[in-house]
């Protein structure tokens, strides 16, 4: 009875701020109105996703940098915590290896709002580099703000933040590889880059698989506390994703059935990716996140 | 010549011993100086990235203001003297001070209802036959996989009448349910012996959950603490979506509003200047 009386508070927050809002996407199907409410608002049948196929400007450019920036950031972001666990991993000093673990984890806890403040204290028209262009006499260089930049400043603001924590897992697993693989591999003459290209790297295949899987399951969400706090300078037409679309659309414009209903396909796009991409990944003879 | 050799072959005895040769096992070769150079590089250039920045902000929030001008007005590396005034401007009342109280009072008061919430469920999930305990565990999986999305979110919480409350910022996200999964494999893998033998001594449910679990538990309620900790302190999203007026507001709403906006609320000027990183972190 205790049991069951310690845990129904969480069960119940669960359902209230989890469950409810599920449900809630009804509103996707319907022409809500706050002062009506979920049970008043008239249904409208699919119009609300009519978005899917007319062709709407606004919406084909936020799914268009939504894409771009999913790529970039699986391509270029998801890596770089691997590379650099290999580099720590390498590194011999135990201690130095720990040191250097903490400065790296240490930008994961800042929110986005000192990332993004700090970046524009370095980067910025006055920042730190500028000022040092201009008091050597060089020309200012233009980095925040600035459209056709912006992609960049955002995936380099994701690795900087989150490259050093994301490594945690990756040391985690080269921790628990068998140290005599090694030993055997370099007896039978591997040298270190064969060892790493061998046995390291597909050691880690499997949490490679994992981690990726469960990245495209969120993959349509870009950065948006880190997009909505940058968007002012920027512009609507280079830094506009479905998330901040939703929220600007949404909450902002009160178009509340067109934003819910593209909340709900991204999420339904986001669940059907991590079921594709296992899928996939049991066709190639991994497990992926769940057996068959 | 002959000296030469012994002392490289002394040199050779003393990597070996047990001091400094423990790092490289006898088996791998010596590492190639070029290669170890080229890492080295990397990585220096890794935690410089990560370190300038922090330096700077905290040189630059003790410098004085004659520095920070001779520097052309930017940010500073070597502060000449310390000087207080940033922060004595900044905590000394006003916006800031309220709002950094705002966000250590979430953070203290949500850190511990979450934790409470979320170790009390995973025990429940975690304790074998309990009631019920397969289906609510369906529905925290479920809660993994399914996010509500922004809109409906945002209804319920309108529908709750929470909305520029801040119990807005605490109750909707009081349980994460990942959290809730690790802390239920922890508990697991407690020896269930232990609970059994403390049972058969006539140990109540409660005297097996404070004086037994708990305890044997600190690290992951620890790990946890400080993962719920972090959010509520960073509540950024959440605060812009369900607070509106200004002096509800957490620190990262007043900071995107003097550094990331560089503009001011209600007139309180705080002196442009740098906030100092400790308010951040």
């Amino acid at each position: 009875m205790l049991v069951l009386m310690l845990g129904l508070p969480g069960a119940i927050a669960l359902l209230l701020f989890h469950y409810i809002p599920l449900l809630g996407n009804v509103i996707a199907f319907q022409d809500y109105q706050p002062y009506l409410g979920f049970s008043e608002s008239d249904w409208v049948g699919l119009t609300n996703f009519s978005f899917l196929w007319d062709g709407n400007p606004e919406f084909l450019n936020a799914l268009w940098n939504t894409l771009i920036l999913t790529v970039i950031q699986t391509v270029l972001v998801f890596p770089v915590p691997l590379v650099l666990a290999l580099l720590l991993n390498s590194l011999a000093g135990e201690r130095l290896k720990r040191l250097l673990q903490s400065i790296l984890y240490l930008p994961h806890f800042l929110s986005w709002v000192i990332v993004v403040a700090l970046f524009q204290q370095m980067l910025g028209n006055a920042g730190m580099l500028n000022t040092f262009l201009v008091q050597h006499d060089l020309p200012i260089v233009h980095i925040i703000g600035v459209p056709e930049l912006f992609k960049g400043l955002i995936t380099s603001q994701a690795i900087w933040k989150d490259a050093g924590w994301g490594t945690i897992i990756f040391l985690a697993a080269i921790s628990r590889i068998d140290q005599e693989q090694y030993e055997a591999a370099a007896v039978d003459g591997a040298n270190a880059w064969q060892r790493l290209i061998n046995i390291t790297l597909p050691a880690l295949k499997g949490l490679f698989i994992l981690l990726l899987i469960l990245r495209l399951g969120s993959s349509l969400s870009v950065g948006f506390e880190q997009i909505i706090l940058q968007q002012g300078p920027v512009g609507l037409q280079a830094s506009e994703v479905l998330d901040t679309w939703v929220y600007n659309n949404g909450i902002i414009g009160g178009n509340w059935g067109v934003s819910a209903a593209v909340g709900l396909v991204k999420g339904l796009v986001g669940v059907l990716l991590v079921v594709g991409a296992n899928k996939l990944a049991h066709a190639f003879g991994e497990r992926g996140v769940y057996e068959k | 010549m002959t000296t030469l050799e012994s002392s490289t072959i002394g040199d050779d005895t003393v990597r070996r011993g047990p001091g400094r040769d423990s790092k490289r096992p006898p088996w791998m070769e010596k590492p190639n100086p070029l290669t170890q150079a080229v890492k080295f590089v990397a990585l220096v250039i890794a935690v410089a990235l990560v370190v300038v920045p922090f330096w700077s902000v905290l040189a630059t929030s003790i410098a004085d203001q004659q520095t920070i001008n001779a520097s052309g007005g930017g940010m500073v590396m070597w502060p000449n003297g310390v000087d207080f005034s940033s922060y004595a401007a900044v905590l000394g009342g006003g916006v800031v001070t309220r709002a950094v109280l705002i966000s250590i009072g979430i953070a203290v008061v949500g850190t511990l209802l979450s934790l409470a919430a979320t170790a009390g469920l995973a025990y429940w999930l975690s304790r074998p036959g309990a009631l019920l305990a397969k289906p609510v565990l369906m529905l925290v999986l479920g809660a993994v996989l399914f996010s509500p999305g922004l809109i409906p979110s945002y209804l319920v919480v309108k529908e709750f009448n929470l909305l520029d409350s801040l119990w807005s910022l605490i109750l909707p996200v009081l349980v994460n349910a990942f959290n809730v999964i690790v802390m239920r494999a922890f508990f697991q893998e407690l020896p269930q012996e232990l609970f059994e033998s403390a049972a058969i001594d006539g140990a109540s449910e409660a005297t097996i959950l404070f004086r037994i679990v708990l305890p044997l538990s600190k690290a992951v309620l620890a790990v946890v603490g400080l993962f719920y900790a972090v959010a509520y302190w960073n509540a950024f999203f959440n605060a812009l979506l369900y607070i509106q007026s200004t002096d509800k507001w957490p620190m990262a709403l007043v900071l995107r509003t003097y550094v990331v906006n560089q503009t001011t609320i209600g007139g309180d000027q705080v002196s442009g200047e740098v906030l100092p990183p400790q308010l951040s972190l």
